[in-house]
């Protein structure tokens, strides 16, 4: 990769609380205009990584650059370029939609007629242009979250740091959310992301599955899938789904419960089928379908757990 | 530093001060309460204190005496006993602070030239009236035995006593400036000390630490507004000062008004520092409290004189704000000194407010720790 075209990079990223390691050692790059997503369950690091980015936590070790400014020395440059969006929602409650615009301009120095211009933006972008006076604190959670992500975009920054945004959102407007990102990045931005959702990370250029401070693999989504699941996933229907997952288990095949379906990753599919079928039937439980299937992000990450 | 960006700031708290009803009233009826409450309660002045008298002598001139006594505003005479065992009962009960004993031959020894005794008891258990009591207590019979002696020949030395600077020595004229002085001290942390608390509680300051906004602006874009609510309720209780109180005020308001804003810009900065230490509201509301509060009651020279202290203690109160600003309120009320007469005061409370303001700056991170 050329080093110009380089948004992020982190080598042996290290962040310590006391005796606990929230990030151990963790490194990557990420290049511009590309959708770079953070994958792992809550308390994997997530978090203490992007907040290390945006030069708002000192790492214990190791270090980066974020637009080739330094984490640790150059932070405070780093927050001229960057917009950076919280897990908690962080705008003024009390302040209404036009007032917490007119703020964050002025934090980012967005001044004269572009400030006007980018307001419009925000508001539109938000679907609050009339609702501009309203206090944010009776907003619905969708919608906060987009005004945030507007105040975070007022100075047009190149990198753009997006701590779960859609945590707490309802399925519509977090596909929403996800079509305002993918205009982000045809912008020419390049996109942090960290998300618990696997449907999600799908929607990224690149992914970093991140587990308990490490990363466990990284790749494009469809590299993930190929490249670590040599194993296959079969899906299998069954009239009873909780006793069959027990059955299963019982005899030693790895499944996991996806809805009112198992999954099963298995080494052959040629003797696992029968074998399957062999068990249920045993346990008098009628099997409708068993199919080899594509593996998803979530069955990715399950193995990689698993080995881990 | 950018001026827009502390406009921004400054506009931005002016807002959440005009929505939250709570901290509007602790900015502008909690200084007008404590002016009244403390303005009324406290007085150093000891009036008709209760004393019971018991006159062994009964001549003309005990009765002299005793009638000059209860004449003085200080004291109102509560009853006669006959006996100096009934005096006891009355202190016990705390019907009476003070008991008067006049012996038998008191008339019979100042005729003869001889030094008359009078017993006096003062109840001890509240030791400022009580110092105050025997004040007056000399003051009358001194006044007494002065007006005896010219009956009997000249004085030698003749005192005319005169007050200035607090003519009618009304202890409210002198009280009421200081008190001033410590009711904006604690205003002054108490409003800024939730501030910054208040950012990291509701977390807010998250987003805040990551725009590049500067530490000094910040700092300076939230003291603006408190320095405008500060300064309203310096002239609140100056106004109340003059026209309730009716203390006199012989100084020039334009020095009022500069050197209360130096003093609220140390006041301020302390309270902003409190709440960049502290992180939380409750904690930082109660520091700021104590940090202001008794040093400023105790040792700023409003309750007691600073040259009466412990050396340790004097040296103390040259790190208390209020200590420069009781004396300059005080000296402009009852003086009405110009500026030059101030300066060691205004410069040492231009060193404060420096200081801690560089403080506050220095420990405030952007980032999270």
């Amino acid at each position: 990769m050329n080093e110009k075209n380089i948004a992020v990079k982190v080598e042996g990223l290290t962040r310590t609380f006391g005796d606990f390691t929230a990030v151990e050692g963790i490194s990557f790059s990420v290049s511009r205009g590309e959708i770079y997503g953070f994958l792992g369950p809550n308390g994997a690091g997530k978090s203490t990584t992007i907040k290390m980015l945006c030069g708002l936590l000192q790492p214990t070790d190791g270090d980066g650059t974020v637009g080739g400014l330094d984490i640790v020395r150059e932070s405070e440059k780093i927050k001229k370029t960057i917009g950076y969006m919280s897990q908690k929602f962080s705008l003024y409650d009390d302040l209404s939609v036009e007032e917490n615009i007119t703020f964050f301009s002025g934090m980012y120095g967005v001044t004269g007629k572009t400030r006007k211009e980018r307001k419009e933006w925000v508001l539109e972008m938000a679907g609050l242009r009339d609702r501009r006076t309203v206090i944010t604190k009776t907003l619905p959670g969708g919608i906060k979250q987009r005004l945030a992500l507007g105040c975070a975009l007022l100075h047009e920054p190149p990198v753009l740091f997006l701590d779960e945004p859609t945590s707490g959102v309802d399925p519509v407007s977090r596909r929403n959310f996800w079509s305002l990102i993918y205009e982000m990045a045809k912008g020419g931005a390049t996109v942090f992301v960290t998300t618990h959702y696997m449907d999600e990370a799908e929607y990224c250029d690149r992914l970093a599955l991140i587990y308990r401070g490490k990363i466990i693999a990284e790749g494009t989504p469809t590299e993930l899938k190929v490249q670590y699941m040599r194993r296959s996933v079969l899906e299998i229907e069954t009239d009873r789904t909780f006793e069959a997952l027990e059955v299963l288990g019982r005899s030693g095949i790895e499944t996991a419960l996806f809805g009112s379906l198992l999954h099963a990753v298995v080494d052959d599919i040629k003797t696992a089928t029968p074998e399957i079928e062999r068990e249920l039937g045993k346990a008098g439980i009628k099997v409708i379908r068993v199919d080899k299937i594509m593996p998803s992000l979530e069955d990715v990450f399950v193995t990689l757990i698993e080995s881990a | 530093m950018k001026i827009s960006r502390i406009k921004a700031i400054a506009k931005k708290e002016l807002i959440q001060i005009r929505r939250d009803p709570l901290s509007l009233a602790m900015a502008f009826l909690m200084p007008v309460m404590l002016l009244f409450i403390f303005g009324y309660a406290i007085t150093l002045d000891v009036n008709n204190l209760e004393t019971v008298v018991c006159d062994l002598d009964r001549s003309t001139l005990s009765r002299e005496l005793v009638a000059e006594f209860g004449e003085s505003e200080y004291f109102t005479i509560i009853d006669h006993v006959y006996s100096q065992g009934e005096i006891d009962g009355y202190l016990d009960r705390g019907e009476a602070l003070v008991a008067i004993t006049i012996p038998r031959d008191f008339s019979e020894d100042i005729k003869k030239g001889r030094p008359a005794e009078l017993q006096v008891i003062v109840d001890g258990s509240d030791s400022n009236s009580a110092t105050i009591a025997l004040g007056y207590i000399s003051g009358v019979t001194g006044l007494f035995s002065k007006r005896i002696a010219v009956r009997q020949r000249p004085p030698l030395i003749d005192t005319r006593m005169r007050v200035w600077f607090n003519e009618e020595l009304e202890s409210r004229n002198y009280i009421i400036p200081g008190l001033i002085a410590v009711i904006m001290s604690v205003i002054a942390a108490l409003l800024t000390s939730l501030t910054v608390a208040r950012e990291w509680e509701r977390g807010t300051m998250e987003q805040l630490i990551s725009t590049p906004v500067k530490t000094p602006e910040f700092i300076l874009g939230k003291l603006i507004p408190y320095f405008l609510i500060g300064f309203i309720d310096m002239l609140v209780s100056v106004l109340l000062a003059v026209f309730l109180f009716g203390v006199p005020m012989k100084g020039s308001l334009f020095l009022l008004a500069g050197l209360s804003s130096l003093f609220l810009f140390g006041g301020l900065s302390l309270g902003m520092l409190i709440s960049i230490v502290a992180k939380s509201q409750l904690v930082a509301s109660q520091i700021a409290m104590v940090a202001t509060f008794l040093p400023a009651f105790l040792l700023s020279g409003f309750m007691y004189a600073i040259p009466n202290m412990p050396r340790p203690l004097q040296i103390i109160t040259y790190a208390i704000p209020a200590r420069y600003f009781v004396s300059m309120l005080k000296d402009i009320f009852l003086k009405g000194n110009p500026l030059h007469m101030l300066l060691f005061e205004t410069a040492l409370l231009g060193i404060f407010g420096l200081v801690v303001f560089g403080i506050a700056n220095k420990k405030f991170k952007k980032r999270i720790e």
